[in-house]
């Protein structure tokens, strides 16, 4: 393997900083939920490369288990996102403010 | 060679996910998303994950995009505000953990050497769908099963979430 691991955890790292400001720092929800995806992939990248690194596949079961959760969330979320919908008429997250102290 | 490869497919996802935070338009974003799943793709082909290449594009782009895209075009949203007025918050943590994974990074010995535990499970010669399959269905077998039940609470969750009050319908007509 020619190409170090530090490489590997560098990338996924900037992808993850990137889900983690783009949860933090934009309003629309669906671009929230777009933003958690990025994160997941981030470590997902991170588990395949060390799987690689060590020899071992569980690395890439794990990443098999990670899909079916982002896939249960993804489901969950956007059925989430229609029923504000329905209940509100917008997606901006500065208009739900129920839960605030 | 592979290090050309690599440099492409890190740049593609770099250059993508930024964008999928930073352009306005929800539909652009999902798009951008969209090449960078595939550019993950192409770096768990270089990586010798070739079953999780082909369920990346299959589940990733294929069912979790779509699912957004009709989200999308389901709620008729407008062009909102860019960015929450949360920004500082979220460059503080941003820089945070910007400056956390450069010291990490810099710190010397960080690559030890693989620890050999007697338990490694290699991708031999039958390739790495049968290696995965191997141990999906003896080691991890009860998370497997976990899964499968995790998929059928999100399902019925989901309906239940999306479907319409029967009160109201029935009030409706």
């Amino acid at each position: 393997m020619t190409i170090p691991l530090s490489y590997y955890l560098l990338l996924s790292g900037i992808v993850f900083l990137t889900g983690v400001i783009g949860v933090l720092l934009r309003r629309n929800i669906i671009i929230i939920l777009l933003s958690v995806e990025l994160m997941l992939n981030a470590t997902n990248i991170n588990f395949v490369a060390f799987s690689q690194y060590f020899h071992d596949v569980g690395g890439q079961v794990f990443v098999f288990f990670a899909l079916t959760v982002a896939a249960a969330e993804v489901a969950v979320g956007l059925a989430i996102i229609i029923a504000l919908y329905r209940a509100k008429s917008t997606i901006n997250i500065d208009e739900f403010q129920l839960l605030k102290w | 060679m592979e290090q050309a490869f690599f440099f492409y497919f890190a740049f593609v996802i770099a250059a993508a996910s930024v964008l999928v935070i930073a352009v306005r338009n929800p539909i652009y974003s999902a798009m951008a998303l969209l090449v960078m799943f595939f550019h993950v793709a192409g770096l768990y082909v270089t990586l010798h994950a070739e079953f999780l290449a082909a369920v990346q594009i299959i589940v990733y782009a294929g069912a979790i995009l779509v699912l957004y895209l009709f989200v999308v075009m389901l709620l008729n949203m407008r062009q909102d505000d860019r960015y929450h007025r949360q920004w500082p918050m979220a460059a503080a943590v941003g820089l945070t953990l910007f400056i956390e994974a450069v010291i990490l990074t810099a710190m010397k010995g960080w690559t030890a050497p693989p620890v050999a535990t007697g338990r490694e499970t290699t991708v031999g010669e039958a390739g790495n769908t049968e290696a995965i399959g191997d141990v999906l269905y003896s080691t991890y077998l009860f998370p497997f099963e976990v899964a499968s039940l995790i998929l059928l609470v999100a399902m019925i969750g989901a309906i239940i979430l999306a479907k319409k009050d029967p009160e109201a319908v029935n009030s409706e007509g």
